[in-house]
């Protein structure tokens, strides 16, 4: 930051040692002045100067992916870990497009981004040419908002306005596309404006008229829960640390979304563990019966609410989040708090020590009786067998993972990929801190693991990095173990390999007849030799005597390492609420399959 | 600019009356007038399954910085909300409101039609043109070019009454539309 504060004097175009500076150099010197130190990137022919002027400086860091979509997602992991803006820089063309998938990931979770993309000259822009592509038109629906530079002048402040719009109000990827001629021809450059867009000017204080309805509400409350998503642990750790405080002084119970796990500790006896389609059935059966529903920083998505008119159909219902668009888009709520969360919470703690009287002890006392019954049913329970022949359930191999990770004291990061092993994780990993639960939620990316893995060890170079992965899914990215060798990143993967896709093999036999269409991982690879040849170390485990000393040694090695775990290929993820219908209509476990065959052809349509 | 227009976006909502019927609402929109901001609201609408049925845009302000906006579109009552706020969620979007949920309001339009006939057909399609106070804006000895402004139904009144005098070709601007009264968006 400090190399560039004396720069408003000068005009025109930026003379740096008696020469102009190139948009290259101008848009370099702007990442700087955004405190951006690491870059996830592909280089092409686009930004090809870019890469010279990189090349050139030492503040910023380039980390080197095999594929631009781990570029975005290596980012998402970065900023998700950090709280800080991840950047990104792609070629046109193929590049892109390849980071597509990424930016509309980053969109749907709300993770701050920014993506420089290489353009053809502006001159060429329409005429076909050789790797361009309409980016802008591309990911116009997949991005907070884009960017095409056609003017020199206008390139330093776009990519400043790019950082304030990607960090300010719900966070989101922003796109520049930068044509060559931009970036080859001389720029002048231009500080940040303190000035915020006319346009775009979020609201961050929330009304204090609604939060007065609010907190007399809870006051009120016979019943009441906390629901909790992505859109607090995005207003940072103050914010976390405000409401688990707050939580505990109401002493009311807390679910948390997949988003918004580590938000308030796992481990806190308040906490019901994640809500909706694979949730915990206390954490769902609250969230039907609860009398007043205070939803912080989370959007109602339908793997949450399942049928979304017999959705907490008894509760008065409190909403606050900073996207206006989100309230009463799925579910009609009485109170709406616009705002973000952090000031919400200090609003709402302020208004509770103000207004007279407290939560009634004794009805919250009884509220709590029924959680805990709902809680002894113990939602999460399955059998091992404990013979050291027996084969591995993937569930016993998830939580040994998290017990034996917790045991090393380390600070962990964990990122998944999607599927089965992903709810599975999301239930047995607890997690006390904020940031540390890096997965793909709104859009479900297969993928997207091995790459956060990479993101997150690069933010986090001391931590423990885990990804827990389905074979299927992280072969759609395995290319990036090239990346983790490379930058030597002590990433562990551990593959729950069950031959399936596991998520899609659950579904077909709850819903298609057990009719396991194209879902069976034929001609899968050797994993530890793929591990090998990639630098890293491979191992496998087939038997439970083994699954523990392997989970130890994997983690208590120095350099990167691939664990194929085989797992037992029919274990369902459970609990499950079936697509379309309401939430106390659970299925608990195998036992209880045949009610998924009730489902109706509308629960059918739904994913 | 009004505060009563926007304070129930930002403040307090509650639900209202009549939820389930399709209702018909102009909503209008200041923007940035900048390359790509109609697509992102056309693409908005396409891409959340939304209705347009008629959209009119033009510089308003006087350097060209900002333009209008004004869509014709039906849905509930969650439904028009859903759009104002997901419009209103755009980067580019200064302003939205639904001018049919604030009162009353003006929507006019303006559409030159073309009719081609002779003999009775037309000198009834003359008559018609002057109850309506079209202005004959094109005329040769076989068709007259009207132009029509009004209301929305006026226009759609006069172009059936012309259907069976020579109605050849119809060109509809959309409708521009104001609050009544001195207040603004």
């Amino acid at each position: 930051m400090n190399a560039i504060t004396n720069t408003t004097t000068l005009s025109a175009h930026t003379i740096e040692a008696g020469r102009t500076l190139s948009g290259a150099e101008v848009l370099i010197r702007a990442l700087v002045e955004q405190g951006v130190e690491v870059v996830f990137g592909y280089p092409g022919g686009a930004v090809l100067p870019i890469y010279d002027a990189l090349f050139q400086q030492d503040k910023i860091r380039h980390i080197l992916v095999r594929h631009e979509q781990a570029a975005v997602h290596a980012a998402e992991a970065y900023a998700r870990s950090t709280g800080k803006i991840g950047v990104v820089l792609v070629t046109s063309g193929p590049g892109a497009t390849n980071a597509v998938t990424g930016l509309l990931d980053a969109l749907m979770d709300s993770v701050p981004l920014v993506c420089l993309c290489g353009q053809v000259p502006v001159p060429l822009i329409g005429n076909d040419a050789f790797q361009e592509a309409d980016t802008t038109g591309i990911t116009r629906p997949a991005t907070k908002y884009n960017y095409l530079v056609k003017h020199p002048e206008k390139l330093a402040s776009t990519v400043h306005e790019a950082f304030a719009i990607a960090r300010s109000g719900r966070p989101g990827p922003v796109l520049v596309d930068l044509p060559k001629n931009i970036t080859v021809g001389d720029a002048p450059y231009t500080p940040p404006s303190n000035q915020p867009r006319r346009s775009y000017q979020p609201q961050t204080e929330p009304a204090p008229e609604a939060i007065r309805i609010a907190v007399a509400a809870m006051k009120a409350a016979k019943r009441p829960l906390f629901y909790v998503g992505g859109g607090v642990i995005n207003a940072g750790h103050k914010a976390c640390e405000e409401l688990t405080a707050f939580i505990r002084q109401t002493g009311f119970p807390c679910t948390q979304t997949l988003m918004g796990l580590g938000a308030f500790p796992g481990t806190d006896p308040q906490s019901l563990g994640m809500l909706g389609m694979h949730g915990t059935y206390e954490a769902n059966l609250a969230t039907h019966d609860c009398d007043v529903l205070i939803a912080l920083g989370s959007r109602f998505d339908d793997r949450v609410t399942g049928r979304v008119d017999a959705f907490s159909p008894k509760s008065f219902k409190i909403h606050a989040d900073i996207d206006p668009s989100q309230i009463n888009k799925i579910i009609r709520v009485d109170v709406p708090i616009v705002g973000d969360a952090g000031k919400i919470i200090s609003a709402m703690v302020q208004e509770w020590n103000a207004q007279p009287g407290e939560a009634d002890g004794q009805t919250l006392e009884s509220w709590w009786a029924k959680i805990k019954a709902w809680r002894a049913l113990d939602c999460l329970r399955f059998t091992q067998d404990q013979a050291p022949e027996a084969i591995i359930k993937p569930q016993h191999a998830i939580r040994r993972i998290h017990e034996l990770s917790l045991e090393t004291g380390r600070d962990r990061f964990v990122t998944t990929e999607v599927g089965q092993h992903q709810m599975w994780a999301a239930q047995f990993f607890q997690f006390d801190k904020p940031m540390r639960w890096l997965t793909s939620g709104g859009l479900g990316t297969m993928g997207y693991g091995l790459p956060a893995a990479v993101g997150a060890q690069v933010a986090n170079p001391d931590a423990l990095v885990i990804d827990i992965a389905g074979e299927a899914s992280t072969l759609m990215n395995i290319q990036e173990l090239g990346t983790i060798a490379q930058y030597r990143l002590p990433v562990k993967l551990f593959i729950i390999n069950n031959h399936y896709m596991g998520m899609v093999r659950q579904w077909q036999e709850l819903l298609h007849g057990s009719r396991y269409s194209e879902s069976y991982s034929d001609a899968l690879p050797d994993f530890v030799k793929l591990a090998e040849s990639f630098h890293a170390k491979g191992m496998q485990v087939t038997r439970l005597a083994d699954l523990d000393t392997t989970i130890r040694e994997a983690l208590a090695h120095p350099g990167a390492v691939v664990v194929d775990i085989c797992v037992s290929e029919n274990e369902n993820c459970f609990p499950m609420i079936p697509s379309g219908a309401p939430h106390n209509e659970m299925i608990l476990g195998p036992e209880q399959e045949q009610k998924a065959h009730k489902i109706s052809r509308e629960g059918q349509a739904l994913v | 600019m009004s505060q009563s227009v926007t304070a129930s976006r930002n403040g307090m909502r509650f639900a209202q009356g009549d939820m389930e019927t399709n209702q018909r609402a102009v909503i209008s929109a200041l923007v940035d007038n900048e390359s790509g901001v109609l697509a992102r609201v056309v693409g908005l609408f396409s891409g959340r399954g939304y209705n347009i049925e008629s959209l009119t845009v033009a510089p308003v302000s006087d350097n060209g910085s900002m333009s209008r906006i004004n869509i014709v579109t039906s849905g509930t009552v969650a439904i028009l909300e859903q759009i104002c706020a997901q419009l209103d969620r755009l980067v580019p979007v200064c302003r939205v409101v639904n001018l049919t949920e604030c009162g009353p309001h003006i929507a006019r339009e303006m559409a030159l039609i073309k009719v081609v006939s002779a003999g009775e057909a037309r000198t009834e399609a003359l008559r018609i043109a002057q109850a309506f106070r079209a202005r004959a804006v094109d005329t040769t000895a076989r068709s007259f070019v009207f132009e029509l402004t009004g209301a929305t139904d006026k226009i759609d009144s006069f172009i059936e009454l012309m259907a069976p005098l020579g109605l050849a070709e119809v060109s509809r601007t959309g409708v521009a539309a104001l609050i009544r009264g001195p207040q603004t968006i």
